[in-house]
């Protein structure tokens, strides 16, 4: 996994570090029982605070995408997880929603969507 | 968690100056940056955790022991880095070591060498000849010669040029990585500590401002910018440091005001801006 820290997005480090862990989660390129990095040496090598990375990985553990061994180390749920599923869900709401929007500012009909979407669905299942 | 330095209700007077009632802790396997402009007491400070300075009232613990009752043990485990170094000048690093080490139990000749080697100081070069950042290295290879637990750094980048710095980060959070070590580090550089601190203590003319997670310290402030039309009496009231010019305004305002004046500017402060602008008038408490 790489994570690439920016100090002119604004962006806090920890919420840097969130996004870029659950994006590598989300796109399986982190897969269940992966570990992350180990939190002090992340720290080291980024040259960013312990307390930092520690809240980067806190907040990932109570949001389910990774779970906190004591004296082992963070490691990634795996998809099954409730927390992790309510996010997957939300996440192909929003891009759905959007979609439609889209789609109307298009001038689809609902039907034109439907059969756009049963062709993408195809398409996409072709890739698996 | 343990604290590897606890210093309570510290307060010293001499000369014109007075440290107040300086209270605040350093847990193990972190780095806490002192700040504050000059005067401030950060150098007092330092001196009276290592009694170099008598206190008049207070108390401090080192790695659990007495800073005065139980002074030799308690400083056993501590390095000290200072901005001018404290080797005479016509000693060679070799020399150093052997004036050193048999203060500390726990020195290796092999780890001195190693750190020399890797810090490229060649063992017969003297101490004068070697420049500002060598020298710090030097100091930093003689802590971690005898494993030191606790590193106290009194501006130790002052002075030094971008590269230096940049590597004494990059030795420190190594040294801190093994969660077993710990740092407390002045400057008036803050720049150096924007990223790698985890805690800040921040003092003021003696007193102490705020100690605390250094996220924290950060998030409590906004940097707010406007044209000189939005710049009300209740803004003008709610602005830390307040900085008008023919264009526009800026200044400091704390988080949770911001939500006060919908539409103004506000963007994340750092340490440094933070600094600035508590220190250009305007009472300010944490």
């Amino acid at each position: 996994m790489k994570l690439i820290l920016s100090n002119v997005s604004g962006i806090p480090i920890y919420q840097q570090i969130k996004q870029q862990v659950k994006a590598a989660i989300l796109s399986g390129q982190l897969g269940e029982g992966e570990a992350l990095p180990s939190l002090r040496t992340l720290a080291k090598d980024l040259q960013i605070s312990v307390l930092t990375v520690t809240r980067a990985y806190t907040e990932l553990e109570q949001e389910g995408f990774v779970k906190n061994v004591q004296g082992r180390g963070c490691f990634v749920l795996g998809r099954g997880s409730q927390r992790l599923q309510e996010h997957l869900k939300y996440r192909a709401k929003t891009c759905l929603t959007e979609g439609i929007q889209a789609g109307k500012l298009a001038g689809l009909s609902r039907e034109d969507v439907h059969h756009l979407l049963d062709i993408l669905w195809e398409a996409s299942a072709d890739d698996e | 968690m343990t604290n590897d330095l606890e210093v309570r209700n510290l307060s010293k007077t001499f000369g014109g100056f007075r440290l107040h009632d300086i209270s605040f802790t350093l847990p193990k396997g972190y780095i806490m940056g002192l700040i504050g402009p000059n005067g401030a007491g950060k150098t007092t400070t330092i001196k009276l955790i290592l009694n170099m300075l008598r206190r008049d009232s207070g108390q401090v613990t080192i790695l659990g022991r007495d800073n005065v009752a139980d002074e030799q043990r308690a400083k056993a485990e501590v390095g000290v880095v200072f901005d001018t170094n404290y080797f005479s000048g016509d000693w060679t690093a070799a020399q150093v070591e052997g004036a050193l080490s048999g203060f500390y139990p726990n020195w290796s000749t092999r780890r001195f060498a190693g750190l020399l080697a890797r810090f490229g100081i060649a063992p017969a070069r003297k101490v004068k000849e070697l420049s500002k950042g060598m020298q710090m290295k030097l100091m930093l290879a003689c802590a971690f010669s005898y494993d030191a637990r606790l590193l106290i750094l009194d501006e130790p980048t002052s002075g030094l040029d971008p590269v230096s710095r940049e590597e004494l980060l990059q030795i420190l959070a190594e040294y801190i990585e093994d969660g077993e070590h710990s740092v407390l580090f002045s400057t008036h550089i803050t720049t150096d500590l924007e990223r790698t601190a985890d805690y800040i203590t921040y003092l003021r003319d003696g007193e102490l401002v705020y100690t605390g997670g250094k996220e924290e310290f950060v998030d409590m402030f906004r940097l707010v910018k406007g044209g000189r039309e939005e710049l009300s009496p209740r803004l003008r009231e709610r602005v830390l440091g307040l900085r008008t010019f023919p264009t526009g305004f800026e200044g400091l305002m704390r988080t949770q005001d911001v939500g006060e004046f919908p539409g103004l500017y506000a963007e994340p402060a750092s340490i440094h801006q933070i600094v600035v602008f508590t220190n250009k008038g305007g009472d300010f408490d944490a």
